[in-house]
């Protein structure tokens, strides 16, 4: 079975999009696959959505853009109307309950509908939202394991923040345990 | 693991200092500003020079006069801020300077947009500034490829005393992907480079030795028939350089249509190829890694073998006229460009190289 | 050994007072008559000469009358673009620290197409030399306005004379130069008097001697005549430096942040 999986991640600047993208991509190619990141950047950086795609392959990527994401997460409402109708047949969305509207979903989707900032919250900050969604999307896709994604914090957070890390750990955690 | 996960840009800048870059000018222009950014914290510290110019124009003729002394020296910019080199590029040429010139390029014309485009490639390939001027341009597609294609750039620009280019765009740029930094055995490093200008360059007579006269490096020829000669001379190494040309190839020995596509969007084709090869369609891949010197003679090469071509390409149809000129009274290609400023995935190209197949 | 230099050997019962100065290349110049590009050469070669630096110096010339510089300064040079030598030197310095790196720039050349690149080499400091010529025309083309060209003074560009309200007042480099706390050195000479061109080889040599020490930027704006575009002889040339020129740019040191380090400091009472 092929390994190849694809991820667009996409919620307000702030909310740590790229960051998770970051780091999901380090923790793949530390995991022996190729991998691209890419920010989309432009007239959505200020004030519509931030957002990355990943790209995770055993092969030599070609293409670091989908048109029709394998998977997404969705961290608030703009980010939702734009990509849930480009997700593909089949694919996942990992979407923040705390921020976006259950009426917005498509039902035949398949959907994780979490409450990042809330857990996060009661985890000690919600700046950890972003990690409690990666956690959920690692269960949901199965595209590499939690451990990998742990390890990897040490080289994508910097030293100034790394005593957060056991926080984010956690947050990790109960994102995963939650789907 | 040694792999680090880096942009392009990134690359773009531990490539140039690994391959013995010793002065960077530059001016501030997005989607290139990693590439000052890393190396005016690295060069200094490696015992180069890092200098924030007050414009482009500035920049190139910084980087004139530090190649005029025989030093690897580098500039980067984005299309406007390359348009503003063009006077001189074209200087550099004519003295037999050697730089490198690095474009990720946004998208024109104008003001544009800092989103993917190829707009750039006829200023790049054709010359871009006046008279026959022509520089090395070589087109990576990837973060490694940005690194190792700077030794490469920096090999050449000595080898031929000539300004070359990088031509790269926004996702070449920004996309971060594992990249090896590990130079090639056989780089010849800032002291190896130097030394291959020891014939040439300026350092005070007086560093040659008692008898020694000065040297002069110039574009101006006015007596009759000097610049004759001296564009024969050029002419002579734009031929010369015929022997760098390079290409990758994927999937093409028993293809009936080759895709023909550069940089950013001939990784994307490479991808949509993939996909179509895995529905039994016979296509394949040919990227031209140098779009000058351009891979004419690959390419006859396969339309002798009856194989037909189609050149996606993002703008508005430019490497289209250099691959026709190649396969001239043996092939015809089509062509499919990508409008400037868009992100697009394989999925986009899919029918396109399906219509192209039909047409066959 | 040749017949001249047989013919100008000292003989054992001479002593040698003056010689050909050997940084000057030995022949003829492109220079119109009574033109100081001349002049403003023989000191440049003669101050890198007493220096003893001009095995270790590199000369970016300019665009202008002043292209063929190097045809006459015998030191390793390379040609910019039309405005850019102060930009290509700073190039040449980064690239050779310990070499010194000296432009020579027409007033068209640096203070209108090429004045960004001068003002910002002069303000990162750049461990350079700038020689300016300022003689208020563009001469290599034809004598249009320059950026220096005098209110009233006619040119090909100005039939009825340089007019304030359309084309501005003659640009002051030296005073510009002066504002920048990059510049260590900055004075202003003239050519047309024999008093005046020793002060301006004080100044040279100051300049230089400037850079020798590694202090910073140092600049010299030489008022030079130009007989040919202002339809003059050189002796009426000269007077107009005088009459005409210096009222409006004045002679003198305009900056020295040398703290009286190096030697050579030339004064305002050296000018006429």
């Amino acid at each position: 079975m092929s390994r190849y999986q694809d991820v667009i991640i996409a919620g307000f600047g702030g909310q740590g999009v790229m960051l998770i993208g970051n780091l999901l991509a380090q923790a793949g190619m530390e995991h022996g696959l190729d991998v691209t990141f890419i920010p989309v950047y432009g007239a959505e950086m200020r004030g519509g959505t931030a957002n990355c795609t990943v790209v995770m392959d055993e092969h030599a990527i070609g293409s670091p853009l989908v048109r029709r994401p394998l998977s997404t997460i969705i961290l608030n409402q703009p980010s939702l109307e734009k990509f849930q109708p480009r997700l593909a047949e089949g694919g996942v969305q990992i979407v923040n309950s705390s921020l976006v509207e259950k009426s917005a979903l498509e039902p035949q989707r398949r959907t994780v509908y979490i409450p990042v900032n809330d857990m996060a919250h009661r985890l000690g900050s919600v700046k950890m939202a972003n990690m409690v969604a990666l956690g959920a999307w690692l269960k949901a896709t199965g595209a590499l394991p939690p451990e990998a994604v742990r390890d990897a914090m040490h080289r994508v957070i910097s030293q100034h923040y790394a005593r957060l890390i056991p926080a984010n750990v956690k947050a990790l955690e109960a994102g995963y345990a939650f789907v | 693991m040694s792999d680090c996960l880096i942009k392009g840009n990134e690359a773009i800048a531990f490539g140039a200092l690994d391959a013995g870059c010793r002065c960077y000018f530059g001016y501030p222009i997005t989607p290139q500003n990693e590439i000052p950014e890393v190396l005016s914290a690295l060069l200094p510290e490696a015992g180069g020079s890092f200098v924030q110019a007050e414009s482009e124009v500035a920049s190139i003729n910084m980087v004139l006069g530090a190649g005029s002394c025989g030093i690897p020296a580098m500039t980067s910019s984005s299309s406007c801020g390359i348009s503003l080199m063009q006077e001189g590029l074209s200087y550099m040429s004519g003295s037999h300077i050697p730089g490198v010139i690095v474009n990720m390029s946004r998208g024109g014309p104008g003001l544009g947009d800092i989103g993917p485009s190829q707009g750039d490639y006829f200023q790049a390939v054709k010359g871009g500034g006046h008279g026959d001027h022509r520089s090395l341009v070589l087109a990576p597609a990837t973060a490694q490829e940005c690194y190792d294609m700077m030794f490469r750039a920096f090999e050449l620009a000595f080898k031929y005393r000539n300004p070359v280019m990088v031509l790269g765009d926004a996702i070449v740029g920004q996309i971060k992907e594992p990249v090896l930094r590990r130079p090639p055995a056989d780089a010849p490093g800032a002291a190896g480079l130097e030394e291959r200008a020891a014939d040439w360059r300026l350092e005070g007579y007086g560093r040659r030795g008692p008898d020694a006269t000065p040297r002069l490096l110039k574009s101006v020829y006015l007596a009759e028939g000097a610049l004759a000669a001296r564009n024969r001379l050029l002419q002579e190494k734009y031929e010369a350089m015929k022997a760098e040309t390079s290409v990758a190839c994927t999937d093409v020995d028993d293809a009936d249509l080759v895709v023909v596509a550069f940089g950013s969007i001939g990784r994307i084709a490479g991808s949509a190829v993939r996909l179509l090869r895995a529905e039994g369609c016979k296509v394949g891949l040919l990227r031209p890694v140098t779009l000058f010197p351009f891979p004419e003679a690959a390419l006859q090469q396969l339309a002798k073998q009856g194989k037909r071509f189609l050149v996606i390409e993002q703008n508005l149809g430019q490497m289209i006229e250099d691959v026709r000129l190649a396969v001239r009274g043996i092939a015809d290609a089509a062509w499919h460009g990508v409008m400037p400023g868009l992100f697009i995935g394989a999925d986009a190209l899919l029918d396109p190289i399906r219509d192209a197949l039909r047409e066959i | 050994m040749t017949m001249t230099e047989d013919l100008l050997a000292p003989r054992p019962d001479e002593e040698l007072v003056f010689d050909a100065n050997p940084v000057q290349a030995d022949r003829i110049t492109h220079y119109c008559p009574g033109c100081h590009h001349g002049i403003a050469h023989r000191l440049v070669t003669e101050v890198l000469h007493e220096m003893g630096v001009a095995p270790q110096t590199i000369l970016v010339a300019s665009v202008g009358c002043a292209t063929f510089t190097y045809d006459y300064m015998l030191v390793d040079s390379v040609e910019a673009p039309h405005g850019r030598a102060s930009a290509v030197a700073t190039g040449v310095k980064r690239a050779r620290p310990d070499r010194i790196v000296y432009a020579y720039q027409g007033d068209g050349d640096m203070g209108s197409i090429g004045l960004a690149e001068a003002l910002h080499a002069a303000n990162r400091g750049e461990r350079i030399t700038v020689i300016f010529v300022n003689n208020t025309v563009y001469g290599m083309t034809g004598g249009q306005m320059a950026p220096t060209t005098l209110l009233g003074q006619k040119t090909t560009t100005t039939p009825k004379g340089r007019n304030m309200a359309t084309e501005g007042a003659p640009l002051r480099m030296s005073e510009l130069m002066a504002q920048l706390d990059g510049v260590i050195y900055a004075e202003r000479c003239a050519l047309n008097t024999v008093r005046n061109i020793r002060a301006a080889k004080k100044a040279i040599r100051k300049a230089f001697e400037v850079q020798r020490a590694g202090l910073g930027y140092s600049f010299v704006e030489l008022l030079s005549g130009c007989p040919t575009n202002w339809h003059m002889d050189p002796v009426a040339a000269n007077e107009r430096i005088g009459k005409d020129m210096i009222p409006v740019f004045p002679l003198g040191v305009y900056k020295d942040a040398t703290g009286g380090r190096p030697d050579g400091a030339a004064k305002e009472a050296d000018h006429e």
